[in-house]
Parts: C-alpha cells; sequence; structure tokens
C-alpha cells in the first residue's frame, strides 16, 4: 500500500509537471486558434537560455551570487522570449492569418524544427545545469502509518506548487481581464475579431510571450529536474496527449488531464509494464486518450464542435 | 433537350400551370410535427406539412424563420427532438444523409457545397457516385482496353454531359469551379444534384445573389426539370415573385412555426403571413 | 509555343479523361520515363548517387504518395506514417524469414497487407475524431508500434541487438544486389504503384475521398459514405506505405531497427507532401525528391561557403543549420505557395502555355 502511495504521488506530480507544458499549448490554441507545435521546442530553448545566461552571468559578468545570477538570466531569458514571440508574429503568423487549421500547425513544425537548430547553434548542444535552489533531498511522509514511510521528492513537490500558482494566475488573467476576453474573442474567430478593433498583431505577441513564459517557467523546473539537453522539447510530445485530453482550450482541463496522464502512466508501468516487457510509458498516455476520444471526440472539458452545412 | 428560352407569358404559365396541377400525384414527403432545438433555441416548432409528387413546392418566410433547418431535417443534416418524416409511406423519426440520398432525395445548399479546386465536370460526376459500382480493385486497373472501370466512367460522363447541355455550361466544364461566378457555381450544385437522378429536389435558395437574367435561367431549369422528369421539386425562395409564379403550393414558416399553407394566392392573402413579411409587433 | 493544344481535338470520352491528353506532356513522360528506366543506369555510374538520393527517393516518393492519398485527397492527418512503415517493414521480414522460400515480391506485398490492416484498425478513430485530436490519435499508432519492435522478441526474431537483416534478395530469379539492380526494381515498384493510385484518384473513389475532404457533413447528402471512404482511404494509404517501408528496410538498409521508423520519419514524409503538394500525385515525387536531395545539397554547399568567408564549418554546425533551413522553408513554403511545389509545376505549365507571349 505504501508503494501504491507512493506511485501514486509520483505520478500526481509528474502529471503537474506536463500541465506547466500542456498550458502553453492551451493559451495559444485558446487564444489564437493556432495548435502550436513548437511548445517543446520553446521549453527547450527557454531552459537553454537560462541555463547559459546564468552560466555566462557568472563568468563574463563575473557575479557571485548564485541567486542574482538566476534572477538576471531569468530576466534575460523572458526577454528573449519575448522577442521570440514578437518575430514569430511578425514573420509567420502575420503572413498566414485565416488559413486553415492545418497550415497553421505545419508552420509551428516548421518553427520548432528552426528553433531547435538555432537554439543548438546560439547556445551549443551539450547538457547544461540548471541550478535554481531547489532542494533535491528526498522527504519520508507518513512514517509512523506505513514502514519506512511514503518517499516524496521535495523538488517535484515545489515544482507541482508552482505549476498549481501558475494556472491559478492564468485563469483569473483569462476570466477577469479585459485582454483576457479580448484573447478569447480572437480565439473564436480572427477576423471578427479584428473588426471590432482587437489588434490582433498585439495580441498575438502577448500571447506567445505568456507561453513563452509558461515555457521558461517549464523549462526551468525540467532542466532542472532532467539537465538541459535536447530530450527536452521531447517533453512536449509527452504533453500532447494532457492537452488533448483536456481539451484543447480549457485550462483547468489540462491540469486533469496532466494527472490523469502522469498518474496513469507510473500506474500502469508499475503494475501493467512488468508483465509486457516494461517501457510502456511513451505509448500508455497516448493510447489512453485514444479512447477517451473515442467516446468523446472533443476531450473532457473541450468544447463540442457543431458542423454547420 | 429545349436550350432556346422562350419568353413565359401570362396564359402560357396558367396552361403550364394547369398541366402540372392535373399532373400531380399522392404525397411523396410528409412531414410531421417537426420539433428542432439547439440548446435553448428553438429553430422549429410543430411543424407539418406534405408534399405531392411531381408538384412544385415552396418553402418561405423571413430570414431565420427556419427553412434551412426544415431542409436539413428532411436530408439528415439535422436530428429533430419531435415529430417524423414520412417518405413514400415508410416513416423515420431521424433520416440518415446517406439513406435519403439513396431513396433519391437530392439537395442543393446555400452556401454551396462545391469542390471548389477541381472543375466543373468533376463536381457534377461527383454526383454520380450512387450509381457508380466499380471496386476499388477494378479502379486500381482502370485502362482503356480492358476492364469495367473505364466503361463506367465513360457511360456516366454521358450522362453527366446531358446535364451539362441542359444546364448551358458546356464552356465551362474543365474550368475549377471557385474560379466561376456565384451564378454559375449555383448552377453547378444543381447539375451535381440532378446527377443524382432524385425523385425529390431540394433546393436551398437556388436564386440567392442572381440578377433578373439569371433568376429567369434558373427557373426556367427549374420548371424544366420538374416538366421533363417529373422531380418533385420543394425549394426554399425569398423572391416572392418567382415563388408565386412557379410554384404550386407554399409553406410559410415565421421564428419556427407553420403560420401558412396552400396555393400561392391562399397565401399571398393570408393576413397572418402579411403581417409576418410586413413586420407588426410581435 | 511549343506547348499547345492547338490542333489537339478529343473524339471520345475516354481520350478526353486521360491522364496526359496533351500530346507534349505524352511525349514528355515518356522521354522521362526512357531516361529513367535506360538513361540513368547507363550514364550513373558512382555508387554514392544511387545509394544516397536515387533509390531513397524512390522509396519515399512511394511512401509520400501513400500519405498524400490519406493526408492530401482524403483530408485525414496521420503523424503515424513511420509505425505503419515499420508495420510492412517488420510483417514482411517475419514472412521472409520464417516461411522457407517466400519470393521477395510477395514478403513485400504481405508487409503492404500488413500495414493496412494495421491502418483500418488505427483508422477507426477517424470516423469519430477529427482535425488535431485525430492528428494526436495517429500518434499513438506511432509511439505504440515504436515501443511493440522494440520490446516485443517476437517481431525481431528474438534478435539479441534489437536490428534485424536481411539478404538475398531476387525478383523472379534476377538478384537485386548492385546498387543498379535496386534502382531499377524500386523504380518498377514505383511505376506500377503510380498508375495504381494515378487510376484511383481519378475515379469515383478518389472524388468520395475529396468529398470527405473538403465537404464532410455535406458528402453524405450527396450520398457519399463516409465511413467506406475513411476507411478505404486509410487502407490503401497504408498498403502503399507499408510496402514502401519494407522496401525501406529490405532493398535500401539491409538491416534495421525500429527507430529508422521513428516520428522523425513521418514528420519527413509530412513535410515532403506539404512541399510537394497535398493532394497531387506529381506533388509526392517533388516533395520526396527535395527532402532527400536537400540535406545532401547543404552537407556540401555549407562548408564550401563557409570556407568563402573564411569560416570552417563543422559537422554538428551543418546539422543545426540544416534543421533551421529546413523549418524556414516549411514556412516560407507555406506563406508563399500552400499549394506547394505542384502548384508552381502547373503555374509555370500555364505560362509555357502562352510563351512567348506574356499573357
Amino acid at each position: 500500500m505504501g508503494f501504491f502511495l507512493e506511485t501514486l504521488i509520483g505520478g500526481l506530480m509528474t502529471g503537474m509537471l506536463y500541465s506547466l507544458v500542456a498550458l502553453g499549448f492551451v493559451l495559444i490554441f485558446k487564444a489564437s486558434g493556432v495548435f502550436n507545435f513548437a511548445q517543446g521546442a520553446m521549453v527547450l530553448f527557454a531552459a537553454l537560455a537560462m541555463a547559459r545566461f546564468s552560466e555566462w552571468g557568472h563568468e563574463l559578468l563575473k557575479i557571485d551570487s548564485k541567486v542574482l545570477a538566476n534572477l538576471l538570466a531569468f530576466v534575460g531569458a523572458m526577454l528573449l522570449m519575448i522577442a521570440v514571440a514578437w518575430l514569430i508574429e511578425k514573420l509567420v503568423l502575420g503572413r498566414l492569418v485565416n488559413q486553415e487549421g492545418i497550415t497553421l500547425l505545419m508552420a509551428t513544425l516548421g518553427i520548432t524544427y528552426f528553433m531547435d537548430g538555432f537554439g543548438q547553434t546560439l547556445f551549443g548542444s551539450d547538457i547544461y545545469k540548471i541550478d535554481i535552489g531547489l532542494p533535491k533531498d528526498p522527504m519520508f511522509l507518513l512514517e509512523s502509518v506505513f514502514q519506512g514511510g511514503v518517499l516524496v521528492n521535495k523538488e517535484d513537490l515545489y515544482a507541482a506548487a508552482i505549476a498549481a500558482a501558475l494556472v491559478i494566475v492564468l485563469t483569473l488573467f483569462f476570466q477577469y481581464t479585459g485582454t483576457g476576453r479580448a484573447l478569447r474573442a480572437v480565439a473564436d474567430d480572427h477576423q471578427a475579431a479584428q473588426s471590432i478593433g482587437i489588434p490582433l498583431n498585439r495580441i498575438w505577441v502577448i500571447v506567445w510571450s505568456v507561453a513563452g513564459f509558461t515555457a521558461l517557467v517549464a523549462g526551468i523546473i525540467w532542466g532542472s529536474k532532467l539537465g538541459v539537453q535536447f530530450s527536452l522539447s521531447l517533453v512536449a510530445l509527452k504533453a500532447l496527449p494532457v492537452v488533448i485530453l483536456g481539451g484543447l482550450t480549457s485550462v483547468p482541463g489540462a491540469i486533469i488531464g496532466g494527472l490523469i496522464i502522469g498518474v496513469g502512466e507510473k500506474l500502469s508501468e508499475v503494475y501493467i509494464g512488468s508483465q509486457i516487457g516494461g517501457g510502456i510509458e511513451i505509448w500508455f498516455g497516448y493510447v489512453l486518450v485514444l479512447f477517451v476520444l473515442l467516446v468523446r471526440p472533443q476531450g473532457l472539458f473541450g468544447e463540442k464542435i457543431i458542423d454547420r452545412v | 433537350m429545349n436550350t432556346v428560352a422562350e419568353p413565359i407569358t401570362a396564359p402560357a404559365a396558367e396552361a403550364a400551370a394547369g398541366a402540372r396541377r392535373r399532373r400531380q400525384g399522392d404525397v411523396i414527403l410528409e412531414v410531421k410535427n417537426i420539433s428542432l432545438r439547439f440548446g435553448g433555441v428553438k429553430a422549429l416548432t410543430d411543424i407539418s406539412f406534405n408534399v405531392r409528387e411531381h408538384e412544385v413546392r415552396a418553402i418561405i418566410g423571413p430570414n431565420g424563420a427556419g427553412k434551412s433547418s426544415m431542409l436539413n431535417c428532411i436530408n439528415g443534416v439535422y436530428t429533430p427532438q419531435e415529430g417524423s418524416i414520412t417518405f413514400r409511406g415508410k416513416s423515420f423519426s431521424h433520416m440518415n444523409s446517406r439513406q435519403v440520398a439513396e431513396m433519391g432525395v437530392a439537395r442543393t445548399f446555400q452556401n454551396l457545397a462545391l469542390f471548389k479546386g477541381m472543375s466543373v465536370l468533376d463536381n457534377i460526376m461527383s454526383g454520380r457516385n450512387l450509381k457508380m459500382r466499380t471496386n476499388v480493385f477494378q479502379q486500381v486497373v482502370r485502362n482503356p482496353w480492358f476492364g469495367a472501370a473505364e466503361k463506367e466512367e465513360v457511360e456516366h460522363r454521358e450522362f453527366v454531359e446531358r446535364i451539362i447541355d441542359f444546364l448551358e455550361i458546356q464552356a465551362y466544364r474543365k474550368t475549377p469551379v471557385g474560379r466561376l461566378p456565384y451564378g454559375l457555381q449555383k448552377r453547378v450544385d444543381l447539375g451535381r444534384a440532378l446527377a443524382m437522378e432524385p425523385q425529390v429536389l431540394l433546393l436551398d435558395e437556388p436564386m440567392a445573389g442572381m440578377n433578373v437574367e439569371e433568376k429567369q435561367d434558373m427557373s426556367r431549369f427549374i420548371l424544366d426539370v420538374n416538366d421533363e422528369y417529373g422531380t418533385t421539386i420543394v425549394l426554399i425562395e425569398h423572391d416572392m415573385g418567382v415563388v408565386m409564379d412557379i410554384s404550386d403550393r407554399v409553406v410559410v414558416l415565421d421564428y419556427g412555426k407553420k403560420i401558412g399553407d396552400g396555393t400561392p394566392a391562399e397565401v399571398r392573402a393570408n393576413p397572418e403571413v402579411i403581417s409576418a413579411y410586413l413586420g407588426t409587433s410581435h | 509555343m511549343l506547348y499547345r493544344e492547338n490542333g489537339q481535338f478529343k473524339t471520345t470520352y475516354t481520350t478526353d479523361q486521360q491522364v496526359f491528353p496533351i500530346l507534349q506532356d505524352r511525349v514528355g513522360i515518356g522521354l522521362l520515363l526512357a531516361f529513367a528506366v535506360v538513361g540513368v543506369p547507363l550514364l550513373v555510374q558512382d555508387d554514392y548517387l544511387f545509394r544516397a538520393i536515387l533509390i531513397p527517393f524512390l522509396i519515399l516518393s512511394l511512401a509520400a504518395l501513400g500519405l498524400n492519398i490519406l493526408v492530401g485527397y482524403c483530408g485525414q492527418i496521420s503523424l503515424g506514417t513511420g509505425a505503419f512503415m515499420a508495420v510492412g517493414a517488420y510483417g514482411a521480414y517475419n514472412l521472409f524469414v520464417r516461411i522457407e522460400g517466400v519470393p521477395l515480391i510477395v514478403a513485400l506485398l504481405a508487409g503492404g497487407f500488413f500495414a493496412m490492416i494495421a491502418g483500418v484498425l488505427f483508422g477507426i478513430p477517424s470516423l469519430r475524431i477529427k482535425g488535431l485530436y485525430l492528428a494526436v490519435a495517429t500518434l499513438a499508432a506511432q509511439f505504440f508500434w515504436d515501443w511493440a519492435f522494440l520490446r516485443i522478441k517476437w517481431f525481431t526474431n528474438n534478435s539479441s541487438s534489437g536490428s534485424v537483416s536481411v539478404s538475398d534478395l531476387a525478383f523472379f530469379g534476377l538478384p537485386i544486389e548492385t546498387p543498379v539492380q535496386k534502382y531499377l526494381f524500386c523504380l518498377g515498384v514505383l511505376i506500377v504503384f503510380g498508375i495504381g493510385a494515378k487510376n484511383l484518384v481519378r475515379s469515383h473513389i478518389g472524388r468520395e475521398w475529396m468529398a470527405i475532404r473538403d465537404m464532410d457533413v455535406a458528402a453524405s447528402v450527396i450520398g457519399i459514405r463516409p465511413v467506406y471512404a475513411k476507411l478505404t482511404a486509410f487502407a490503401v494509404s497504408s498498403f502503399i506505405v507499408g510496402v514502401a517501408g519494407a522496401m525501406w528496410g529490405f532493398v535500401h538498409l539491409g538491416s534495421w531497427e525500429p527507430a529508422a521508423f521513428s516520428i522523425d520519419r513521418s514528420f519527413q514524409l509530412l513535410f515532403m507532401i506539404i512541399i510537394g503538394g497535398l493532394g497531387s500525385i506529381m506533388g509526392s515525387f517533388f516533395g520526396a525528391f527535395f527532402i532527400v536531395a536537400l540535406p545532401i545539397f547543404l552537407n556540401q554547399f555549407l562548408p564550401w561557403a563557409g570556407s568563402l568567408v573564411g569560416m570552417t564549418i563543422s559537422t554538428a554546425a551543418v546539422a543545426h543549420a540544416e534543421f533551421m533551413i529546413f523549418g524556414a522553408l516549411i514556412v516560407f513554403f507555406l506563406i508563399v505557395e500552400p499549394h506547394g511545389l505542384a502548384r508552381l509545376w502547373s503555374i509555370g505549365k500555364e505560362k509555357m502555355r502562352l510563351w512567348p507571349f506574356p499573357h
């Protein structure tokens, strides 16, 4: 039972981390109708920026305090992500207004490849460390109830807390601010939003910057956990089922989807995977989503699609 | 096929209408107590009317009255929450689009569901789909020397060419539909519906966006189809002149309810219809 | 002036409907085929050209053709093509090594058959799920088969290294060993499948597929059967992709592991049909050639360009640059000509018709 709880809690927290990445997808889709395949590349890019800026701050600017270096690196990386958002809007999105979904999807795929190459050209392709002071030691809970206690990773706990805070802030932003409403209008219909005077390009820069911010946070947390390397961009592929499960337009959906997939993956790996050869994590999330979609083609919390003739 | 237009004079129109009335048969399509809701919006409320074989039945009403929704119910695109549809004696609580097409009901669309990138010919050929029998294997080895696929294509091509002649669009047969003016696109839409050799033809605003000459042409085509092939026509139209001229009977809808049903003359004199169109306080 | 239809009257529907109604086109294709079959083997002496460009181009053209039928003609997004190539390859492999004396062509077609079954199964969700959701659902196929061929030992004939290999390929007694022989074999298969695919897309099943793509809801109103159309699209597409996958493993690689058919392969094929032109048979060929030739071109060109300005560019940098140029090109094409190279080709032909007049 103790082991089950451990697996469960581990899964919940991994799930929160997936949600963090999924949030970026949902944000962009919610506000511009674009499914941003490049989110993973953005996570990697942001993480690379953070890692390298921190290093360079240390080496070049001779900043000794780690906190200061990290802070400056964070600000630098954030500015970089805003610049990226602005460029994407100018060079890609602005020229593909009103194209079909698949065209935009393919464009983000192109952006993915570009950012992968660009990030590695700019920042190098070794493995880099991010250290923002998250405690890495494990803690043992409920030692009185279960023998040896339930192992909980402190780092994951912090990460989950940060993700939860981010989600709350974003949900409030979308529901209660004017910009949030404008974003929802844009997602619904580009042309209609333009015709009532919503400045499309500025909105998109805002949205992609916010998504860049979530990518940065996700990059820092995942990078701190796994080290910053190319495989970080593959985390996005893990987050896709989360996005779909929760429904492409639902922020709470991204959280719940993340928790379900996180827990499901861990439990299935331990209890089923061991029977059939192991390593089923890579497809469990996807197959689960497949079955859910068969029952609810719009995901758990997505909006139903009504076709008019 | 008669391709030269003759001006329709009033006595000639009366005589033609009389001839059509004599030819009208029994009820072929009946709609009973249809109600359709989208969430809280009531698109149709308790609609009942029938359509006789070989007649031209018009459905009119102000915008938003539910006319297209009514056609969509008959076609199986929407499923009504209540009511039934009877076609040739068989009743259905909801229709399946494909089955409806197989039963001989064809339709044109308000928003033109055409392949914009393909030629006029290919668009109309797609309407022959129901009648094509060759399977995938035969089509893979299609060639001019042996096998059924090429022969079948040619057979159906001949049928479609007759429709193209009838609609007078020969010059455009290889043009991508997206490049044609709206009026011609509507003709292609009609052509595709005709390619299905339908017994009942549902026309959703076939004359929208047309000028006077184009409307005369379209009216002529519709009447010719009805005369030559005996096709029953159910027509949604806004132009009162057209409706009064070519239809045998008219149904009037307003806010999803039926407010009139009868011959054009009867409906024109109906006070409720007049107030719906001219507007009084509701 | 040269490219005119003047005087070419058609008196039967059959001649009017043929694939290349214009005489110049027929001549052109004839010359191209003659060159491909006879000229290339005589002229090309360098094995590298065959191995690195021509053979991959032929096989990936076939796969792109299959994918284009599903995505370009029928409008169903699939990101799992690599998986179906893998099913084809491993299916053919298992038949080839487990049963004595199975001819190569039978094994390849069987691979296609297995891929077809898998394709139809994973295509069933398309009856309910559309668009982006379907794209993600197809990734389930990709990752599932990635795992299956890695972890389920039976598929790899219990190979200890995880990779499999084949040898002694022959077609009706003729050996397929030298690059020229491999090239001719692949060319033959591609021509046969190309003709079949062209026949399908211009017949009524092709129109059904395009109806599903362009009109979805309205398609069943005109009598199209959505289930039949979608599943046949998946079936035909997966069959072709499976054969291509089997050929990739057998003829091109000789020995392979599941990574040869990873998600990168799926994306690569998708890029091919997008750059080449969705919904165009010729586009599949253009796109395949472009994507196959580009890395090789960059590999030669970038270091040379770097040396012009006095920079040495490492292989890693070239790889990164490839990614960047790739991505930039995708975006460029989508902005400038979303219908791909095939559209540029037909615009070119239109201009040729008018030449030497400007309009």
